[in-house]
Parts: structure tokens; sequence; C-alpha cells
């Protein structure tokens, strides 16, 4: 693969991840935001693969694997049997409306161009000139997490603020070495499958997963 | 100082001898693999077995074993060496001081344990299956916190950290019902949100670390030594970003704002040893992460950066820590709020760097430990025999029940940081330390603070001791909550002996700390290590 091409397969990608993030906070219907982030799974682990491929490196072919199996697959596979249990398939109401949410990414994928702008200094390169992307992500994440009021979509919120930090450490650097990477993608499985029992001890105590149910602790 | 570090990082990296190599190999292996691999035997054992008043004895004798790895390995590192297992495991002074902080706490609570869920399950509060799965995961928390200090990689570090908060969720949800599931969804929430920044922020020095270069093969690594070797060539731009994201990401876990509103909700819904656990080591555990980062960002940036962040973040902790407890009417709530106020001070002293700074709060940090492990576990029984958190409606404990309410009124004594328990010496400490850095403004501001909490602890904890009894009051508070499991008031009185033992034992330690300063050698050996100036 010349290095053209490589580089324009690059962009390529760090547009559909930031894409994907975007569209999910304009969904509200709650499958329809699983595959979505089932999507930009796929496309992280494209990431991966592209960097391991240009570079040969057989460490990072066997991240995208990784990657490809635990967020296209196991994951959005949880959340799916979440959302079957709970029989809620709307974000009934958002704190924040949907035009206004995505008048907020806007804003936030501008502010990731200018925060990230020293990472980009110290190595420019085809894959850290994307940075911006993986931290637009992260904080597409962050909003999503914040306002949103059903337990499912802090879940999804969370999953995406993570897609962000994996795709910042690919196109940063590579990938952090195997062992850590592997750590943290058992870490992000145990956390959902924590997330998945607490939401369903929810519904059985509160009826459902409504977190302005969540007020009976505060000063 | 500087040739402190200088010989321990070349020791590390085998350029100093370090004695007969055999012999302290296998001796070092042992202190290092013991606190990890023991509790996490224990783990299995209650797995296997299920909870029995025995294989709770066995979780107590793992976490002595923690304590007495921790003991040794103070010993071997008291002169500045350092300890290494495969460049995996790691202990230097400052590990060795955590391994005791986290030893120490952990006998206190889980000895507290067995008589704790030994009751619960007289009282048919709890399950077996819920009391297998407590002992557990309490045992494999001791162990990934002991994983923790022991990492030489701050990856590693990073993973066991977060993976603290995997195994104490089902901990903080314990007692089921509304209010815990509540307190352990925000729980595990807000601490993945955070640990996930400092996951951010530890990509970034990994980042930084690629491009330091030089020939010498620093070629993207995660290893703590290594990095704070060459602290100075990482990039000042990338490394500002990275360090407010590790302030931020830790933080969330020492419970410093922004980023704190999980550590109340938890710490009074948690059963009272796991509360122990978490306000005593597991805060402080986040904040060795906090310490093991400052060092190499003090190099790499300007230290008035580092030193501003940690500042803003520790004052606005004790300020808003004050101020939740002044009106505070729950007292599992007073006593989490007050983890926030001493972490906060333990930043501080972190902000200020010195050796003298750091030696302090190191202090601080077991001292904090000891004092909160005896007040969560004393405030679990009074919880039992009232049947309230309110504490108005707590009156004349030191009447019903005079040893508990003196191990109470003493930890409190300790904990306002009055002699001869060791907070006095540490509080002293730090202040001097703030005020010898130029900081005077600062010591003003946390004796002002400190003194509304003084008032703020002081006032309803004296109600709760000396308060009027009301023999009529005993029937709404005795008997008004506990009347489904009368089994558990003939349970209690038949044991109270027992539960108060391990929390005297705290407090002894608390003044022989206090007192004969039994760790003043270790504790500067630590400090020369991450202080700076």
């Amino acid at each position: 693969m010349s290095a053209a091409v490589s580089t324009q397969l690059l962009d390529v990608i760090s547009g559909a991840i930031l894409l994907t993030a975007v569209l999910t906070l304009w969904r509200r219907d709650l499958a329809a935001i699983i595959r979505l982030l089932a999507i930009q799974g796929v496309f992280i682990a494209g990431l991966a693969l592209l960097l391991g491929v240009t570079e040969r490196s057989g460490e990072l072919c066997l991240a995208a694997l990784a990657v490809a199996v635990l967020k296209a697959g196991v994951l959005p596979a949880i959340l799916r049997r979440v959302l079957a249990d709970s029989g809620e398939v709307r974000e009934t109401a958002p704190l924040v409306n949907v035009t206004a949410s995505l008048l907020a990414a806007a804003v936030l994928t501008l502010l990731a161009y200018v925060l990230s702008g020293p990472l980009v200094a110290l190595a420019p390169s085809a894959a850290t000139r994307a940075l911006p992307v993986g931290i637009a992500v992260v904080l597409l994440g962050f909003f999503m997490l914040v306002t949103r009021r059903r337990a499912l979509s802090q879940v999804i919120g969370f999953l995406l603020l993570d897609n962000g930090i994996t795709t910042t450490a690919f196109l940063a650097t590579s990938g952090v070495p195997l062992v850590v990477e592997l750590g943290v993608s058992l870490d992000v499985l145990l956390v959902v499958i924590v997330l998945q029992i607490v939401a369903a001890r929810m519904r059985m105590a509160f009826g459902s997963t409504d977190l302005d149910g969540l007020s009976e602790l505060r000063d | 100082m500087a040739t402190g570090t200088a010989m321990a990082m070349l020791m590390a990296n085998g350029l100093l001898p370090q004695g007969p190599l055999p012999d302290r190999g296998v001796t070092a292996a042992v202190v290092l693999l013991v606190p990890v691999v023991v509790p996490a035997l224990a783990a299995g054992l209650a797995a296997v077995l299920g909870w029995r008043r025995w294989v709770a004895w066995v979780a107590v004798a793992a976490s002595a074993a923690v304590l007495v790895a921790g003991i040794a390995a103070a010993v071997a590192t008291v002169d500045g060496s350092v300890l290494a297992v495969g460049g995996v495991l790691r202990a230097d002074a400052l590990t060795s001081a955590m391994l005791l902080v986290i030893g120490g706490v952990s006998v206190i609570a889980t000895w507290a344990s067995v008589e704790y869920i030994g009751g619960e399950l007289g009282a048919q509060k709890t399950t077996a299956r819920g009391a297998r799965r407590y002992a557990i995961l309490v045992a494999l928390f001791i162990s990934t916190m002991a994983g923790t200090v022991l990492a030489a990689n701050l990856g590693v570090m990073w993973a066991g950290i977060e993976a603290t908060t995997i195994v104490t969720a089902f901990l903080v949800g314990h007692h089921g019902g509304r209010r815990a599931v509540e307190a352990t969804w925000k729980y595990v929430i807000i601490c993945s949100v955070g640990i996930a920044l400092a996951y951010l922020g530890t990509v970034l020095v990994y980042y930084a670390s690629q491009h330091s270069g030089g020939a010498d093969g620093l070629k993207g690594t995660l290893d703590w030594t290594t990095l704070v070797a060459h602290a100075d060539r990482l990039d000042p731009g990338v490394m500002r970003i990275a360090v407010v994201l590790l302030v931020l990401g830790f933080g969330t876990k020492v419970g410093l704002v922004p980023l704190h509103s999980w550590l109340p909700d938890a710490h009074s819904e948690a059963p009272a040893p796991v509360s122990a656990l978490m306000s005593g080591v597991l805060l402080s555990v986040a904040g060795y992460a906090l310490l093991r980062y400052r060092v190499i960002a003090v190099a790499a940036l300007d230290p008035a950066f580092v030193r501003a962040l940690l500042l803003v973040v520790g004052i606005g902790s004790v300020v808003f820590a004050a101020s939740m407890m002044i009106a505070q009417r729950d007292y599992k709530r007073l006593l989490a709020y007050s983890s926030m106020e001493h972490m906060g001070l333990v930043t501080i002293g972190m902000a200020v760097g010195t050796p003298l700074a750091i030696a302090a709060l190191l202090l601080h940090v077991l001292g904090h430990g000891l004092a909160k492990a005896v007040l969560f576990c004393a405030s679990g029984q009074v919880l039992e025999l009232t049947g309230t958190t309110r504490m108005d409606g707590v009156r004349g404990l030191l009447v019903r029940r005079p040893a508990l309410a003196g191990v109470f009124a003493l930890g409190i004594a300790a904990l306002l940081g009055l002699p001869p328990f060791s907070l006095f010496a540490s509080e002293l400490a730090l202040a001097r330390a703030t005020a010898g850095a130029g900081l005077s403004w600062v010591v003003g501001v946390a004796l002002v603070l400190l003194l509304v909490v003084f008032v703020a602890i002081a006032r309803p904890v004296a109600g709760m001791l000396f308060g009027p009894y009301d023999a009529t009051d005993r029937g709404h508070a005795d008997h008004g909550d506990t009347h489904e499991h009368p089994a558990s008031v003939g349970a209690a009185t038949a044991r109270r002996w027992p539960s108060i033992v391990p929390l005297a034992l705290g407090l002894v330690a608390l003044v022989a700390l206090g007192v004969a300063a039994p760790l003043d050698g270790l504790l500067q050996s630590a400090a020369a290590i991450v202080g700076t100036r």
C-alpha cells in the first residue's frame, strides 16, 4: 500500500469514527445508538489494522482483532440484552434537546482541535494529525454521559468515551503495550457487566432505569 | 535527596551492587509476592468453602501477612534500596510505607468483618451467598490494592486502581435496596469515567516518552524508574495535558473535587468494614498514584504549574468537605466528608512537595487510615445498636455502651488531630512544611477550615456520647428498627468485647506512631524518592 493511499484511508476512517460519534447524539432510538456504537467499533478495529499493516506490526493486527471482537461484538451484545430486558426503546427526555446537542457537538469538536494542538506539534505525521478526532470523541462521550437520563444511555456515553481514548491511543502511539491494552479491554468489559447487573437491580428496586429516580442520597 | 533518587535508580537498573544476588532475589520475591498472592488465596478459599468463621479468620491472617511483608519490605528498603522481581513488581521505601497502611487497616477491617458478617448472618440480614461474595471480594480488594502499590509499570498501576472499582462495586451494594443500588451506580459510573481520564493521561505520557529523543532507547515506556530518570526530556506541551487528566482522573478515586460526588454515598452505604477499607486505604492508594506521577510532572513541567493545580483541587476539596460537614445530620456521611477533607490536606502536602511535606503526608495517610478504620467499624456497631445513622437518633452512648463509646470518642479525638495521636504530629509537620515553602496563606486558610471541621464534628459527637438518654426513647431506638430481627440484639450483646479488640489495637497503634515515631527513617527515605527541592 502506498503512503498516499494509506493516508487517505486513515483520514476516511478517522472521519467515520467522528461521524458515528456525532450520530449517536442525533438518534433517540436506543437500538440505533447501539448499532452506531458497533459500527464505530468496526472502524476503530479498521484503524488498528491499517496502522498494523503500514507499520508491519503483528502485535497491532492482534490488537485490531481484539478490538473488533470486544467493541463490535461483545459489548453491543451486552447492551442489546440490557435493552431487551428493560423494554425502554427511546431516550425519552434528554436534558439537552437534539438540536442543541448537535450544536454542542460542533463546539466540542472545535475545542478538541484547539486542545490537541500541542499533541500534534510533538510529532506531526498522518496519524497524529488525526488526533483531534480521538479527543473529540472523548468529549462527545462525556457530553452524552452528563446530558442523558436513562441508565443505558449513560453506559453508552461511557463506552463512547472509551472508544475515543482507544482511538487516541492508536493514533498517537500506535497502541500502548499489548499487556496494558488487554488489561484495559478486560476492565471495560467488566465495568459494563457490573453496570448491567446494577441496572437490573435498579429496575427491581425502582421499576425503571430513569436516573431521576436516583435521588435518595443527597445532603 | 537527589543522590538518594539517583542511587535508587542506579540500583534498580542493576548498576549498583545489591548484595549477594541469589539470596536477596529470593527474599525480594517472597516479600513482594506475599501481599498480592496470599489475600488472593484467601479469596479462593472463600470462593470454595463459602463464609465460615474460620475462613473469615484466614482473611485476617492474610491481612496480617500483608502487614508482615510490609514490615519486611520496610526493613529492606529503609536505606533507600529497591526490591524488584522481574521488572514487574518493585518496592522502594514509598511502596513499603503504603504496604504498612494497607496491611494495618486491612487487619482491623477483616477482624471487624468476622463479627460483622457473623452478626448479619445471625440476624438474617444477609444470606450465605451474600456472605460468601463479601468474603471473596474483600480479600480480592486487599490483593488488588497491594498489587497497585507494587507495580513497577505505571500502566499496570492504572489497571490495579481500575480493578479496585470493579471488585468493590458489589461490596458497596452489599445491603441491597434502593439506596445501595443508587450508591453503587454513582460509584461505578463516576469512578470509571474518572479512571478513564487517567488512562488517557497515561497514554499521553507514553506518547511523550516515545518522542523524548536521545539515543539511549527510551522508545515508549511506562516503567516508572525509567520515566523518572528521563523526565526532563518529556515534551512539556503534551505533559501539561497529561498531568491535568491524571490529576482529574486519579483525583476522582482520591475523592477530590470536581468528581467527588460518589464518595459520601458509597462510604455511607457500604458495610462498615468496607467503608473502613475504602476510606482508610483505597483513597490513599489512588493518592499514591498521584505521588508517583508528581515527580515526573515536576521534572517535565514548570513546577509552579503542578503546584498550583494540586493546590486548587486540594484546597477546593477541604472547603467543600468542611461546608458539607457543618449541617450534616448523618454520622456515616460526616465521616465520609471527613475523609474528603483529610485527602484534601494530603493533596496540599503533595502540592508543597518538599521531602518534609511528603514524609508528613505519608504519616498522615497512615494515621488517617487507622483512625478511619476504627471509626467506621465503631459506627457500624453504633448502627447495629441504635438502628439509625442520624446523629440526633443516638444519645447517651457513654451510658449504654461505655467501651464502644470510649473507642468512638478516642477515634474522633485522633481524627481531630489531638495529641498523643499521630495525626497531631503529621498535621503539625504538614503546616510547618507548607509555611516553609512560602505558602503561609495556605496554612492560614487550612487552619480556619480545620477549626470549622472541629466544631462540625465535636458538637454532634458530644451529643451522641453524653446526650440525655431517655429510657422511653430506648424502646423507640432499640426496638423500633430492629424488631424484625430480635436475634441481632442478643447476638450483639454476646459478642461485645471481641468486636472492640481490633479497634482498641488500632488506637494503640495510633498512639505508638504519635509518641515513639518508629517510622521516621522509612518515611524520610520515601520522601527522598518522590520529594523535590
